[in-house]
Formats: C-alpha cells, sequence, structure tokens
C-alpha cells in the first residue's frame, strides 16, 4: 500500500492536501469551509443552506446557468452540502479538466454574486426541502434524534426552520458568507491522477489572496440523553438510538469504532444476526460510529412494523449490551478482514479518497496512511475491546420513535 | 483490459473483463430470472428467494455463509429486478477462489422450511417499508396500469398476499427451473486470473444440470389511463408518467437516453430550470427503464400538494414542445459530455465495471469498453434526438398520482 500524502498551507492559512493515486484517470477534490449550520443566529436556521444555494446561483465570471453549464461541459460530478461545522464542496472530473472545474469552485466560494432575484426561489426550494422530510419518517427520526441529543446549536438540521428560511434576507447570506467563508481552517483536499507541483501553482492563484476573521473555536458539545416519540400514521415503527461513545480524536477511537463493526459491519455483525436473521424483526437494522466535534455517539436505527417495534428496541439494546460478555477471536478476524479490504479499495475511488482526507484533517489535523490504520486496526484485541467496553460503556441514551404508539424505554436511559 | 468469455460443458458461461492492475475483483451469478418470470399467485418469488440464497447450503448453514461472507473481507450483496436475479462480492485477488467456492455453493441453497418462515417475516417487513415510503406504491401501480396482462405489470416484492401464501415446495422448484447453468452466467471484473476462474467454475458445478429455463416476451399493449390515489399521511404529491420508449436491446435507446437527460436530469435540463431551480418542484425529471423486449420513458414529479397541477400542466407543456422549442447543439452536447464523463467516473471500481458488462452480456450478448459505450452516445446525431423530442407530443401514457386527501 504505497502512500504519499503531501501538505501545504497558503499563507492565508488554508490547508492544501493531495495524494497522488497516479493509476486512476480522474481526479477528486473537497473544499472544507468553517461555515456550518452551529454557525447560524438562532432566527435563521437554514441561513447556512442557503447561503450555499445563493453562492451557486452566480459567482465571478458566471451567472447561475453558466455555473451548471460550465460543470456539465467539463463533465464534473459534484456535491455540496452543510453539516454542524462544516459547508463541503466535492467535485469529481477526469484529470484534465482540474484546472477549469477548480476556477469554478473558487468562483463559488470566493466570488458569489448573491443575485437578489434569485432569493426566492432559493428560499422555495429550501422549504420544499424541509417539507419533503415529513414523507420521509426514517431520515425524520435522526433529524430528531439530532435534535434531542446535541441541542439548540449543535443539534441543528441543516435544512433549517420554516421561519428561519423565511425570514432570512440576502444581506444575511451575505453577511454569514463574509464571516464564515474564511481560509483559516478552510480545507482543500485533492485525490486521484494530478501533479501536486502544478496544484499548488493552481491553489495559490485561486486562493492565495483570500482573507477572512479567524476562527472561533466552537464550544464543548455535549450529549443529551432522553427519549421522544413523533406519532406518524405508518406501518413501520421507525427507531433511532444513541449512546455515548469516544470520538473520531480519541486516542481509543479504533476500540470503540472496532466495538460498532463487532455490533453492525457486515452480513454476520450482531445485531444483523440477532434483530433480522434469527428473529426475522426487521428489514434494515445498523450502527454506526458518528462524532461532533469533541463529542462521540453511536446511533443505531432499526425499522420494523408497529406491533413488534417494543420486541425489537428490546432485543437491539440487549444486543448492544452482549457486548460486555467479550469479543470472539473470530469477530475480530472478521472485523480486521473487512478493514484490510477496505482500505485496500479506497485506493480505486479519488472522492472517497479525498473527502477521507479533508474530515482527517478537520478532525486531527493530519492525515493519518493507510499502513498506520492498518497497524492501529490489527492491534486491536479481544482484551482491549472489551476493557474499553468496561472503560466506556454505553451510557447518555437518547431514543427517538416515529410510529403509531411510543415505546417503553425507562431501563436505558440513565 | 482484456475480454474473455467461455462456455462449460453445463451451458455455464463464464465472462470477465480483467485488468491485471487493479486492486480488487468482483464476482458475480447473474441470473436470468425476475419478476416477470413468475406467475401472478407467485409473484415475489424470486425476490423471496434471493434472501434465502443466503440462508445456508448442503455444506453451510445460515450462520456460515454470513461469517464466510465477512471473512473474506467481502462486500458483498443480491438485488432482483424485473428481469434478473444478482449475487456479487468484491474481494481482494487472494481471494478469488475462496469467494467463487462461497457463491458457487450458494447457488444450490438448502431452502429449510424452518428459515423460510423466518425470512418471510423480513420480505413483509421490506413491503412494508416501501409501503410508507414516497412514491407510496405509484410505481407499482404504474407498472400494472401500464403493462396490465404483461408480465412486467408484477411487483418484484410481490404483495403481502402472495408473500404469505408462498410456500417453500414451489421455491424450490421454481429454483431448479431458473436457477440451472444454461440460465446463469458468471462474471467478473478486475484483477482476474481467468484461468483458474474458469477451471474452479468447471469442478464447483459441475453437478449442475441444464433445464432450458425460457423467458416469455412480448410486446406490450400501450393505453392512456390516469390514476389518482389518495394516501392519507403523505405531505406532498407524487406523479409518474410511463411512456413508450426503446428495449434495453434497441440502438435507440441512447437517443431516449441523451432526451431524458436534456429534458429531465436533476441539474441543467429543461425541467430542472423551469421547476426546480425555481423552487416550484423538489424533483422533476424524466428519464427511461429498459427491459428485454420493451422500455419506457418516465416522467416524475415531487411537489406540494396545491402546486401539483400547475407544475404538471408545465412539465407536459415542456414535453410537448418538440417543434416550438427545438433541442439545441449546446444541450446536446452537454448531456453527452454528462453521460460519457459519468460513465468513466463510474468504471474506476471494477465492482461497477461488473454490472455493465454482466447486464450486456446477458441480455444483449455483447462486451463493450468503456470507449465503445461512450462512442454510442457521441455517435447520435441532433437530429435524432430532435425527432424523438417531437414523437413525445403523440405519446400514449399512464398517469400515476398519489398524495394526501384532497382538501
Amino acid at each position: 500500500m504505497q502512500q504519499k500524502v503531501f501538505e501545504h498551507r497558503l499563507s492565508n492559512g488554508m490547508v492544501v492536501l493531495g495524494e497522488p493515486m497516479p493509476w486512476l484517470e480522474s481526479v477528486a477534490f473537497s473544499l472544507l469551509l468553517p461555515a456550518g449550520t452551529q454557525n447560524e443566529p438562532s432566527d435563521r436556521l437554514g441561513l447556512a443552506g442557503l447561503t450555499l444555494e445563493m453562492c451557486q446561483r452566480g459567482a465571478g465570471e458566471y451567472s447561475s446557468r453558466d455555473i451548471v453549464e460550465r460543470l456539465d461541459f467539463l463533465g464534473v460530478d459534484r456535491s455540496s452540502n452543510v453539516s454542524t461545522f462544516h459547508t463541503t464542496m466535492s467535485m469529481a472530473a477526469m484529470s484534465r479538466v482540474l484546472e477549469p472545474t477548480l476556477e469554478v469552485a473558487a468562483a463559488i466560494v470566493l466570488e458569489p454574486h448573491f443575485p437578489e432575484d434569485e432569493l426566492e426561489e432559493a428560499r422555495q426550494s429550501g422549504l420544499l426541502e424541509l417539507a419533503s422530510i415529513d414523507d420521509d419518517p426514517a431520515q425524520k427520526c435522526f433529524k430528531e434524534l439530532k435534535r434531542l441529543r446535541f441541542g439548540e446549536v449543535f443539534g441543528r438540521s441543516s435544512l433549517g426552520s420554516e421561519s428561519g428560511l423565511t425570514d432570512s434576507t440576502l444581506d444575511d447570506c451575505k453577511e454569514f458568507h463574509k464571516t464564515y467563508f474564511n481560509p483559516d481552517r478552510a480545507i482543500i483536499s485533492l485525490a486521484g491522477n494530478f501533479d501536486w507541483d502544478r496544484f499548488l501553482v493552481i491553489a495559490e492563484r485561486l486562493f492565495g489572496n483570500w482573507k477572512g476573521p479567524k476562527y472561533a473555536e466552537p464550544a464543548k458539545v455535549l450529549s443529551i440523553p432522553g427519549n421522544s416519540h413523533l406519532k406518524h400514521d405508518s406501518q413501520q415503527t421507525h427507531i433511532a438510538l444513541a449512546y455515548d461513545a469516544v470520538p473520531y480524536n480519541h486516542p481509543e477511537y479504533y476500540q470503540g469504532r472496532g466495538l460498532v463493526g463487532i455490533l453492525s459491519d457486515g452480513m454476520s455483525s450482531r445485531l444483523f444476526a440477532e434483530v433480522r436473521e434469527k428473529r426475522g424483526l426487521v428489514y434494515s437494522v445498523s450502527a454506526s460510529a458518528h462524532s461532533l466535534h469533541n463529542c462521540g455517539s453511536v446511533l443505531c436505527y432499526a425499522g420494523t412494523t408497529a406491533p413488534r417495534a417494543q420486541e425489537t428496541l428490546d432485543v437491539t439494546v440487549q444486543t448492544i449490551r452482549s457486548l460486555e460478555t467479550g469479543i470472539d477471536p473470530a469477530e475480530l478476524k472478521r472485523l480486521k478482514a473487512r478493514v484490510r479490504t477496505s482500505l485496500v479499495m479506497e485506493q480505486e475511488s479519488s472522492s472517497s479518497r479525498s473527502s477521507q482526507m479533508a474530515h482527517d484533517w478537520a478532525y486531527l489535523g493530519r492525515v493519518p496512511s493507510r499502513q498506520e490504520l492498518l497497524q492501529t486496526i490489527e492491534a486491536l484485541t479481544c482484551e482491549s475491546l472489551l476493557n474499553h467496553y468496561k472503560n466506556h460503556p454505553p451510557e447518555r441514551w437518547s431514543l427517538v420513535t416515529i410510529g403509531p404508539d411510543p415505546l417503553e424505554f425507562s431501563d436505558a436511559v440513565s | 483490459m482484456q475480454f474473455r468469455n467461455e462456455k462449460l460443458a453445463n451451458g455455464l458461461e463464464v465472462i470477465a473483463e480483467v485488468n491485471p492492475e487493479a486492486f480488487s475483483l468482483s464476482i458475480g451469478y447473474f441470473v436470468k430470472t425476475g419478476a416477470r418470470d413468475e406467475t401472478p399467485e407467485m409473484a415475489g418469488v424470486s425476490h423471496f428467494l434471493e434472501h434465502m440464497m443466503f440462508k445456508g447450503t448442503a455444506r453451510r448453514t445460515a450462520e456460515d455463509v454470513n461469517q464466510e461472507l465477512d471473512d473474506l473481507g467481502s462486500q458483498s450483496n443480491a438485488y432482483t429486478s424485473e428481469e434478473q436475479t444478482v449475487y456479487y462480492m468484491s474481494v481482494l485477488p487472494e481471494f478469488q477462489h475462496a469467494a467463487l467456492d462461497l457463491l458457487s455453493d450458494m447457488m444450490r441453497p438448502a431452502l429449510r422450511d424452518e428459515d423460510f418462515q423466518t425470512e418471510r417475516q423480513v420480505i413483509l417487513e421490506e413491503i412494508a417499508m416501501y409501503d410508507d415510503q414516497p412514491p407510496y406504491g405509484a410505481m407499482e401501480r404504474a407498472a400494472e396500469a401500464y403493462f396490465r396482462d404483461h408480465p412486467l405489470a408484477r411487483r418484484v416484492l410481490g404483495t403481502r398476499e402472495t408473500v404469505s401464501e408462498l410456500d417453500p415446495e414451489a421455491m424450490r422448484a421454481y429454483h431448479q427451473a431458473r436457477y440451472a447453468p444454461d440460465n446463469l452466467t458468471l462474471v467478473a471484473s478486475g484483477a482476474v486470473d481467468f484461468e483458474r476462474l474458469l477451471a474452479s467454475a468447471e469442478s464447483m458445478t459441475k453437478h449442475w444440470r441444464p433445464s432450458q429455463a425460457q423467458r416469455q416476451l412480448l410486446s406490450p399493449i400501450f393505453c392512456n389511463e390516469q390514476v389518482s390515489l389518495v394516501h392519507p399521511p403523505a405531505t406532498q404529491q407524487y406523479t409518474l408518467q410511463y411512456s413508450p420508449g426503446p428495449s434495453y436491446c434497441d440502438d435507440a435507446r441512447y437517443i431516449a437516453r441523451i432526451l431524458g437527460t436534456i429534458l429531465g436530469d436533476d441539474s441543467g435540463s429543461r425541467l430542472f430550470w423551469e421547476l426546480v431551480d425555481t423552487g416550484m418542484a423538489e424533483t422533476a425529471a424524466s428519464f427511461t427503464q429498459e427491459f428485454q423486449d420493451c422500455g419506457l420513458f418516465c416522467t416524475f414529479l415531487a411537489c406540494a400538494p396545491e402546486q401539483h397541477d400547475d407544475n404538471w400542466a408545465i412539465i407536459q407543456e415542456i414535453l410537448g414542445q418538440g417543434k416550438e422549442k427545438p433541442i439545441t447543439a449546446l444541450e446536446l452536447e452537454l448531456a453527452k459530455n454528462k453521460i460519457c464523463s459519468g460513465m468513466i467516473l463510474g468504471s474506476e471500481r471494477p465492482s461497477n465495471r461488473l454490472f455493465s458488462i454482466g447486464n450486456a452480456w446477458t441480455i444483449r450478448r455483447t462486451y463493450e469498453t468503456i470507449q465503445q459505450a461512450s462512442e454510442h452516445y457521441r455517435q447520435v446525431s441532433l437530429e435524432a434526438v430532435q425527432c424523438a423530442f417531437e414523437a413525445l407530443a403523440e405519446r400514449t401514457s399512464v398517469t400515476v398520482s398519489v398524495g394526501p386527501e384532497p382538501e
């Protein structure tokens, strides 16, 4: 697994990362900006998403239509989103069109026009997206779980609120852009077929003169235990469950991640085996590791028809708690095999590699190599995982259910 | 990159796109069976069987199968459509033999009664899950209205009733008839050792017997119909329209796919600029769906119920503007770039190539490189797209709309 990761910091503080993957024809980048929903004024929920949308409606030498046509002409696959701490823009294209693609991305970030006549349309798009979540109970369940667990600031949804979107003005968007679209803590990470020296010249040309205020560290994120039920006229009850875990930047993160793997990675994992395979309770059940700055959680999901929902919740919690009886060496062996495969296969995708690098830098301030990761995983033992479980048992549970009836969950809530 | 294909004595075809430079390899069994090959009373058996294939064999328990899939570090899954059932694994090259052994053994499942009863519950949960999700059965309802007596009218998951009444004996018979070597193709892509693959497949499947499975191919009778359904918990209105389009074997599909992109791609299309960019609709899209003997040109709208009628009228107007607003050379070029670039970007993972080459071979018996596939799009002329666009004005269609109670 040969690997070279380049790192550079522009004079304005922006971090530039690159990992050449010359065996690919493509190149992909992620542009991470320190502008998230936590930065929104409390009466402007949805402003971060609205600002990102407005940035794409005309920037630099391009009109709204030009941006789309230019990127389509170049054959660029792209996406953008807002999370609690970041606004992210990701693009992938053939390596020969890297420079013109970066030019469009830089214009969107640095030189948006904020056209007045597009604000209403952008707002309507946002309101529609917000309204559509009412028809997606599983997503709504996680939106509510986030709100309940992380509170008013850190539990915000990128979709915002109806009043926040309705009240946001063009000046709000401009102000949000001016304050938070900053080079300090901005990251651009590139992976695929490219020349690093040439890329640095382009990055310097496009982003070198970018100025902005210094990044303000966010407050500590704390999880808030509790539960809630949303009544919904559906056949299935959706169950979203969370408990504390160590975050991504914790020295023992991979011990915790390993436990989540034992629970949920693969078809032999405990949740899949117990809840679906043995009892046939669900079609979907899963757990994943989630980090919000310094606050780690394990998030679980199960969906099942209402009469079987209580049993599903009980068995899910029992299965999570079954980790305390120890880890079977065969389980650990399978976990390691899966990690090895995914690390090798990461080399087949410039997009997944570039977003992983940006994520690593944002959380760790460095990009661990595949070799390092492999060694960390190989060093996991059944004992170390069990110890980790004992030192960090599932606590501070949050539960949100959506469906016809609420469920009993008194035992787990501490 | 090298294409290889061989046919074993029992009729099993083995094909591969070999790329020695790849980091991984993918293998899959493509079974030419799906919802269209079922009888109405057995609707859902192909999909149910797909689940049961993971439940163990003569020499493996269900637990063994799941554990081995994970032991190999594989990324594996399966899916069932109207026309095929596919089982696939992506693994590191050193696990080629072990992966093939497992997957081949899985093709001869135990189909035990007790597993059947447990798994039926999982399928019923899957049906409930989709019933609760937008567009709340509009796709199934549209297919039933459009295809009527044609086998493509069948639901892939079946219905609660058919799945509840299926019995293991009928499933065993279906398996025996459809999972014969002459109805299966072993497909591989990436860092494949083809000689070893062939030798392993030969020894692992030598006891399989051909069945001469057939598929009924026929042209559907097109009709006009409009259906309105109420789903009380819904908050948005979802409308789906099916019209005739080219089949997966018809060269006109390149034209239809380009036209679908120009008119209704999720970004930069005519419907996008008119309805999505303006915040009038959450989704307004057009796209093709292709089967072996026929195809569909589909239009989809999701928006607030009160805006639905106006939006739908705008969509009908845009689709009918073949004469007034002809396709421009720029629109054609952008659509071609978008499609071709997407194909190349997607092809970097061997797992994605598996489906392209597997589908092309099992349905059309052709193999094409990415470059050859791109060339088909590059060669589509403005006149051809324009002609297809003008023809939309005269299309027959089935429209199904699902939403909340009208106020």
